[in-house]
């Protein structure tokens, strides 16, 4: 596959995610050094870029092997629980009016779909040779993903979690916990994902022999933008089959929330070379591609919120998973060549939907994919009557202690 | 410039190298200490550490996100941040020093990539700093700042880690300019209990390809480490046992600190 450099290109999907022979798929192989058009790269410290060639290599052969594409496969079907349903939320679509179906990412093992990314980085770092894994984690739905895949493979692991994080997302610490993992809470800097995902770098700098580091979006160095889609684009391609089935061909609109952007990208993934409509809906106060300008941390250039010297700004949003100032820098490319399209919606928006998704459909949401239903209520007097798919990411389960103290505040739960 | 003035410039030692290889004819051991900017006293750090002998001064610009930095560092960049210092204000500081040696900025990349790689060397060399370290950015993604660096006369120190590759070793230590800093060890800076066989393992590696001046730091912790490193390096960088001294107890003390690696390295 060549790099994408190119523009879209229209209608010429012949088997799902992948372009027609002859043309470039949107969301193909970056360069060879690891760019999106502009975006990406490899800014880490000499000490680790051996490691991210190492990565990179290791992941080229393994993907190309078909033994380790079953097993990776076939641990997300029999353990994971693949594939996630399609579900279509009759009750919202007649309130929105707009046909609503939701990728049921929330019913996978751990409740994101986090665990995608995980079972195949995890099989890749034993594969490897490697005996410990390190994550970042925000909401905690990656790092309990990691100590999952850990614990099944009986690997070490230590997860990063900003200490703020720590405090709003203890259930999931105490998961990471009973699956063996030890939880460090971070408290340097704003205390959040990015902070996390410093001391998960300074700790694989250290440890880099026998260590990888199971970084949870796509983002930072590469190969793991390309490397994190790749495992996520499974859930592309079994919603595109879905739609498929159930309406005839894809959906007019497909919606996800970004912080980083894993979800997004793999749901992406599925469409880019047809004709939806691609959404990616960030938080107010993480909006990297919205208020971002390109910047380089994290091991990437991208769209990143920081100050007018280049200090990089802390996010502040209602979801954990989404305090991120940065963004995958494939986003930042399909923003920049008018592919996807990035707004924003408030955290006042992101609760009223959290609700309005719990009581229509009988479905709580995860307060990240929260961020996609707000956007979809919104925007919805504008798509009467299309199709619009929503990747339901995560469940929300781990939000519902935050949630009584938001909620009880603002009178809406009695 | 024309393109060939440009390469004889970039052929031609900086003010740095110069006064470094000069050092090292001398029989000297380098010493170069690192001073975080804009933290509370830290001008008179940097002339303390002048006078007790150091052979060029590395000058940090804090950043937000430091991610080669280990806690000492980190808690001192947080505070100078917290205090208001910014890349300018830094810069503007350092031109009022007057120490007699060479000084380098250490910062990350995201702040030289956001004012434009020409604009940071140009502040950084009206500011009176020679030299630039920004340890996010490796020689794989350093083309266009080494370019506009030796454009602008600006000599652009690269680091050579432990993990860097045979083949990637002699290209990275030919592009350095100043000198060329071994990564000591695996890790973050920061003091450890005992020096790092690494440390002089790369030491040596870039001392076989390079005769530009080879400085090792991270990991050094002691006048002893400095001079076990030195057994092989051409000398050594302390930056938090530096730090660490100008928070607990204050500018003059980090000149007693210099002191005393000057004297273990100038008479074993």
């Amino acid at each position: 596959m060549a790099a994408a450099t190119d523009g879209p290109t229209p209608g010429s999907r012949s088997g799902i995610g992948e372009p027609a022979p002859g043309h470039r798929s949107v969301m193909g192989e970056p360069t060879t050094d690891g760019r999106f058009g502009e975006f990406g790269g490899r800014f880490v410290p000499e000490t680790l870029v051996a490691a991210c060639e190492e990565l990179e290599a290791a992941f080229r052969e393994a993907w190309a092997d078909p033994e380790f594409v079953a097993e990776f496969e076939t641990t997300l079907r029999d353990y994971g629980g693949r594939p996630s349903p399609l579900t279509e939320c009759r009750n919202l679509s007649s309130q929105l009016g707009v046909r609503l179906l939701v990728k049921r990412e929330d019913l996978n093992h751990t409740g994101s779909h986090k665990i995608n990314n995980v079972i195949g980085q995890a099989l890749l770092a034993q594969r490897m040779g490697k005996t410990r894994l390190v994550a970042e984690t925000g909401a905690g739905q990656h790092g309990v993903a990691t100590a999952t895949a850990a614990a099944l493979l009986g690997m070490e692991c230590k997860v990063y979690m900003g200490a703020v994080d720590v405090d709003r997302q203890a259930l999931n610490v105490f998961r990471m916990r009973l699956l063996g993992s030890e939880v460090e809470s971070v408290q340097s800097g704003s205390r959040t994902l990015k902070d996390a995902v410093n001391e998960a770098l300074r700790d694989w700098v250290a440890t880099v022999e026998n260590t990888h580091y199971c970084l949870g979006s796509v983002m930072g160095p590469h190969p793991y933008p390309w490397m994190v889609r790749t495992f996520h684009h499974i859930l592309g391609d079994e919603a595109a089959a879905q739609c498929k089935d159930l309406t005839g061909g894809d959906p007019d609109v497909v919606v996800a929330c970004v912080g980083g952007g894993s979800n997004a990208a793999g749901i992406f993934s599925g469409f880019a070379d047809g004709d939806a409509r691609l959404v990616g809906v960030e938080p107010a106060g993480g909006a990297a591609v919205g208020r971002g300008v390109p910047g380089v941390v994290h091991g990437m250039t991208s769209y990143l919120m920081q100050d007018e010297v280049g200090q990089v700004m802390e996010a502040e949003s209602i979801s954990a998973g989404l305090d991120y100032p940065g963004v995958g820098p494939e986003h930042a490319y399909l923003a920049a060549i008018g592919r996807a399209e990035y707004p924003s919606v408030t955290d006042d928006e992101v609760v009223e939907a959290f609700t309005l998704m719990s009581r229509a459909e009988g479905i709580i949401p995860a307060l990240e994919c929260a961020h996609a239903l707000a956007w979809i209520v919104r925007a919805a007097p504008d798509m009467q009557g299309q199709t619009v798919l929503m990747n339901l990411s995560g469940r929300g389960d781990k939000d519902v202690d935050q949630m009584m103290d938001v909620l009880g505040m603002h009178g809406i739960v009695s | 410039m024309s393109a060939a003035e440009a390469s004889t410039r970039r052929d031609s030692f900086g003010a740095l190298e110069t006064h470094l290889r000069a050092r090292r004819e001398s029989g000297a051991k380098l010493l170069v200490p690192y001073v975080t900017g804009g933290y509370q006293g830290w001008q008179r750090a940097v002339e303390a550490a002048a006078a007790a002998g150091a052979d060029a001064i590395e000058i940090g610009v804090p950043f937000s996100d430091p991610v080669m930095d280990g806690p000492v560092i980190q808690q001192a960049s947080t505070a100078a941040l917290a205090d208001g210092a910014t890349p300018a204000s830094v810069l503007e500081e350092a031109r009022e020093l007057d120490t007699g040696v060479p000084h380098a900025v250490m910062t990350y990349y995201n702040l030289c990539h956001h004012q434009g790689h020409e604009r940071f060397a140009s502040a950084l060399l009206d500011a009176g700093v020679c030299a630039a370290i920004l340890p996010d950015l490796p020689y794989v993604e350093a083309g266009p700042w080494l370019e506009a660096a030796a454009e602008t006369g600006l000599e652009a120190i690269l680091l050579a880690a432990p993990t860097t590759p045979e083949h990637r070793l002699a290209d990275l230590c030919g592009a350095s300019r100043g000198f060329v800093y071994a990564v000591g060890l695996l890790g973050v800076t920061g003091e450890r209990t005992a020096l790092a066989r690494t440390a002089t393992e790369i030491a040596a590696r870039c001392l076989a390809v390079t005769d530009r001046p080879v400085l090792t730091g991270v990991g050094i912790g002691s006048p002893s480490q400095a001079i076990e490193a030195c057994e092989v390096s051409d000398g050594v960088i302390i930056g938090s046992a530096v730090v660490r001294t100008l928070m607990s107890d204050g500018p003059e003390a980090v000149g007693e600190l210099v002191a005393s690696y000057r004297t273990a390295l100038d008479h074993g």
